[in-house]
């Protein structure tokens, strides 16, 4: 047996199932059994390769009822630079009015994943 | 004190509320109220800025305040009514509601029929009885969020958090991302209580640490929270001796549960179920007080907000049925729980209904089960309907559905019973 080949099991979080899939890895292959769909393949592989997960956090607003506004990631953004998207969102502030889905931040850090206001936000 | 008559009175506007106010007039109720507390419509989800809601109706992983606005746009463009900034003080049984709001002091609105969509509470620390002084910065993990989240401060720097519910999970990452410390997570049970995928995305990505089977002994501190002393319990939830710890922290949050709201209900009388503090309730989701519905987590604390959805708008759609005098009511049948069952929704089934739609029982286990099971409908010891699952944890809700096969072995049954057992195949 190849000495590169290792299992481990990763519980799913594409939705609430919470399903424990099993990961075989075999060089550059990846193997995933026990998944509830095929969303989990593609998870696994996923976070065997480039993990990723949805950032939802706040930037400041002017002119609107709140302080915050709240935005997310329009894509699974790269795990290990969340934190440096953080500090750059840290770093802004928007005006109101803000309309849900608007782009708050555009190609976030060079990944092509844009960062939109979670909600409506009137002045 | 002015006057205001409508078909369907929706009280509060989050996400069972929506639902229930765009379902009732869609069903045909001419004015629907939707009345709120709060300066906007929403509820909880405007400070649950995390993802994950939406995935099973839009099939979209949305931050809450984007779910809600979708259903405040729905709302408004089929026609509700919104009275926001208003508090509801009193109900009668003849459907008589009082509230005051700023710019126009008291109303009263008469309705047709009222939907409870009051949502739920926070456990609190009185709740839990924790043992220790009372110092500053012991907060419900959802106070903490709604801090965080709008209103733009943070409880604390160095964070303990009782409970795995999905709330304190959440927050742990939520101030991890604003510069705060999470120490700890501890749960007193064996088992976690939110969803495993708030475990892996909100505390393993993190490294915050989770202990299983420990709990708060005391908090130290006078002014302000210095530290928290922890310790294991056994399988019988007693202390173990020489297990104390003592963590310097200067917060502490709870996440220890989720408590249907039923002050309102109680007030006007309608018969509460002490199993889920939410009213007893048939298919329909009408409460044993007739023309009063109720929706989502008055009723019993779902885990995920598109199914609260859609208990919503099977309430609203009620409600303007029996506002146009035209809910079926036929025989009911009662809906017991069995082994392993900790309570199932609804209590009473309109046998009516099931030649046009399926109707879902919703449960919650006593126990976890880590190995297949099945999940029974039982009419004494016939087995009406079932349903094999991997396995039923009490922090995930089980369901099974009765559909227009069923009416038949159903005709003669007084009350059936649900339970969920092993499976042996």
């Amino acid at each position: 047996m190849d000495k590169s080949l290792q299992t481990q099991s990763i519980i799913c979080v594409a939705c609430p199932k919470g399903c424990r899939l099993q990961i075989q890895r075999d060089g550059e292959e990846v193997l995933v059994s026990n998944q509830g769909c095929k969303r989990g393949v593609e998870y696994a592989i996923g976070e065997m390769k480039d993990p990723r997960r949805m950032v939802a956090t706040t930037v400041q607003i002017e002119g609107a009822r709140h302080p915050l506004l709240p935005v997310y990631s329009a894509a699974p953004f790269p795990k290990a630079r969340i934190f440096e998207l953080l500090a750059k969102l840290r770093s802004l502030k928007v005006q109101a009015p803000v309309k849900e889905g608007q782009i708050i931040l555009e190609n976030a850090l060079d990944t092509g994943i844009s960062i939109l206001a979670s909600r409506d936000m009137e002045q | 004190m002015k006057i205001k008559k409508c078909d369907v009175a929706v009280i509060g506007s989050g996400p069972g509320g929506l639902a229930a106010a765009i379902a009732a007039k869609q069903h045909g109720a001419k004015n629907v109220l939707l009345i709120e507390r709060d300066r906007e419509p929403g509820g909880i989800l405007l400070q649950c800025i995390h993802n994950g809601f939406g995935v099973e109706i839009f099939k979209k992983d949305l931050p809450g305040p984007a779910y809600a606005q979708h259903f405040i746009h729905e709302a408004q463009s089929v026609g509700v009514e919104f009275l926001l900034d208003t508090m509801v003080l009193e109900i009668t049984r003849e459907k008589r509601i009082f509230a005051s709001n700023k710019s126009e002091g008291m109303l009263e609105i008469q309705a047709k029929a009222v939907i409870l969509a009051m949502g739920c509470r926070e456990r609190t620390r009185a709740q839990v009885r924790l043992p220790g002084a009372r110092p500053a910065g012991v907060y419900t993990a959802g106070t903490a969020q709604r801090w965080v989240n709008v209103e733009g401060f943070m409880p604390g720097k160095k964070i303990v958090i009782l409970g795995s519910g999905d709330i304190g999970m959440i927050m742990a990452r939520r101030l991890t991302f604003e510069g705060a410390k999470v120490e700890r997570v501890l749960e007193i049970m064996p088992y976690l209580s939110g969803l495993m995928r708030n475990y892996v995305q909100c505390l393993q990505d993190f490294g915050i640490p989770l202990q299983m089977q420990h709990t708060v002994k005391r908090i130290l501190g006078n002014e302000r929270v210095e530290a928290i002393e922890t310790v294991a319990v056994d399988d019988h939830w007693q202390e173990v001796r020489g297990s104390e710890e003592i963590i310097p922290c200067d917060t502490l949050l709870l996440s220890v549960g989720l408590i249907p709201e039923n002050e309102l209900s109680r007030q006007v009388g309608i018969h509460l179920d002490p199993l889920t503090a939410g009213p007893f309730v048939d298919n329909y989701f009408q409460t044993e007080s007739e023309g009063f519905f109720a929706a989502g987590n008055v009723v019993h604390v779902y885990d995920l907000v598109d199914w609260v959805t859609g208990a919503g708008l099977r309430a609203g759609e009620s409600a303007a049925l029996y506002a146009r005098d035209c809910l079926p009511m036929n025989k009911k049948i009662a809906v017991q729980r069995g082994e392993n069952v900790h309570h199932v929704i609804p209590h009473y089934l309109d046998m009516g209904s099931l030649n046009q739609r399926e109707e879902q029982l919703q449960m919650r286990v006593t126990k976890p089960l880590e190995q297949p099971v099945k999940v029974q409908v039982m009419n004494g010891t016939e087995v009406i309907a079932s349903k094999a699952l991997p396995y039923a944890r009490p922090g995930e809700m089980v369901t099974i559905s009765l559909k227009d096969k069923h009416i038949e072995p159903l005709k003669n049954a007084e009350q059936l019973v649900v339970q969920v057992v092993k499976r042996e195949d």
